[in-house]
């Protein structure tokens, strides 16, 4: 059984249908305090605004307190104090380590060194599993399943992190996937050949329109101006992969719009009152599942 | 006519020869190996002609001999390299390479904001043959490093 939770492929199926479950638990009974006597250490070395408050709201409905710091400008990390030694004087004082850094690698190394069990909150562009498994759960909840879904990826599929993760925790699900891209932020690759090899079906695209009626779920994506080097093109593709309400006529009753949130203009204002729009309830799912993950590690 | 034969680099009694690396990675492999910390009498010649590589270099260590784990290490750069264990000015022992499945503290990670970069970190990769070329997996930001982009940590 995994002790910390730092990258999705360290969770089997298993463990996440687990977590699934117990995230279902904790949404009907929302406030069990059963960690009264822990602590929780939620240090975030870079800014975040759901992650960091669905944790500290997780851990606080299970009765824990919670100690750390959302700013790394107010601690001896400005001094120069490496992580390790962050890690080791933080999980002195905490029966469990949130982090959030900016370099790669640092929730895993962060593991490595600490004796209590690490939850990764995301580390730079590479991993955010408790985004993953709430993005499942979502998934499951909106569709009654996990198996045999059509789901379509939209906007930035080479540099997000959710997307990668996601699809990788997806393959124990037999999904079809469609990718909706533009070129320069098309799937990369490896990601590819790890489809292939595992026998998933899936199709590319540079259009939105192509794929709106036959998805199970449209996972949009922040298209992210910095990743461009022709600011013109950035502006070409910004409004070709943005949604608006009329896109969604012919859409299946039960598809619903994740997004793994902020949003800029991929999704126009007027889809949030339609029924397909879930972001916003796929937020709060955060809070379900993160007391479902702290539950499993602290077991 | 009879040609002449000689070595280019002398014979040594005992020891380690290490051929067939390549030419331009030779100061690469004694770097690897730390062959520039030890007090053991070394010689080496470099751009030598080779039909196998077509400039090879060649290194011979007296008294020094090497553990598996300790040489296969090399096989990151030069795969094709063979061992031979001399004892008495003899060959007693050929051995070729095999690539490890981990490498510890030797390349570099290519991700510039990969942690290893940035904190007092040993590296740490799995390696993956892919289509013949061998790629590094790093161990702690999940990326990969492959051929062209492989820099060694120097040990000195």
């Amino acid at each position: 059984m995994s002790r910390n939770l730092i990258s999705i492929q360290d969770f089997s199926k298993e463990e996440i249908l687990e977590v699934l479950k117990m995230a279902a638990g904790f949404e009907k009974n929302p406030s069990q305090p059963i960690f009264r006597d822990k602590v929780v250490a939620s240090i975030f070395f870079e800014p975040s605004t759901r992650t960091r408050l669905s944790f500290e709201t997780a851990a606080n409905r299970l009765g824990a307190r919670v100690i750390g710091f959302s700013d790394a400008g107010n601690t001896s990390v400005t001094k120069g104090e490496t992580i390790k030694d962050t890690i080791k004087m933080v999980s002195n004082y905490a029966d469990l380590i949130v982090m959030r850094h900016p370099l790669e690698g640092s929730a895993r190394y962060a593991s490595e060194i600490s004796p209590v069990p690490v939850i990764n909150a995301g580390d730079g562009s590479n991993q955010h599993p408790s985004q993953t498994l709430l993005d499942l759960y979502s998934i499951q909840k909106t569709q009654g399943r996990l198996d045999n879904l059509f789901i379509n990826m939209v906007g930035d599929l080479k540099y997000g992190r959710t997307v990668h993760s996601l699809l990788q925790a997806m393959s124990h699900f037999n999904p079809t996937f469609l990718f909706t891209a533009p070129e320069e932020l098309k799937l990369p690759n490896e990601y590819k050949e790890y489809l292939r090899k595992r026998n998933i079906r899936f199709e590319e695209t540079r259009n939105l329109s192509d794929g709106i009626c036959q998805s199970d779920i449209l996972y949009m994506t922040r298209v992210q101006r910095e990743r461009f080097t022709d600011a013109i093109e950035y502006e070409r593709v910004k409004n070709v992969y943005s949604l608006n309400n009329s896109m969604l006529d012919g859409a299946k009753p039960n598809m619903k719009i994740l997004h793994p949130l902020p949003r800029v203009n991929e999704i126009a204002l007027d889809v949030d009152n339609s029924d397909h729009a879930y972001y916003f309830d796929q937020a709060k799912n955060g809070v379900y599942t993160r007391m479902a993950i702290i539950t499993k590690l602290f077991s | 006519m009879q040609m002449e034969k000689h070595l280019k680099v002398s014979a040594i009694k005992n020891g380690t020869v290490l051929d067939h690396i390549p030419a331009e990675q030779l100061f690469k492999v004694i770097d690897i190996l730390g062959l520039s910390c030890i007090s053991n009498q070394i010689t080496f010649g470099t751009n030598l002609d080779s039909k196998l590589l077509g400039k090879k270099a060649i290194i011979k260590i007296s008294d020094r001999y090497f553990e598996s784990d300790e040489i296969n290490r090399i096989a990151l750069i030069a795969p094709q390299a063979k061992i031979n264990i001399i004892q008495n000015f003899k060959v007693v022992e050929k051995r070729v390479l095999s690539i490890p499945s981990s490498i510890k503290g030797i390349a570099k990670c290519m991700n510039p904001v990969c942690v290893t970069n940035h904190q007092p970190i040993e590296t740490l990769f799995t390696t993956i043959t892919d289509e013949n070329e061998l790629k590094l997996l790093c161990h702690y930001c999940e990326k990969i490093t492959d051929k062209e982009n492989l820099k060694i940590i120097s040990n000195n």
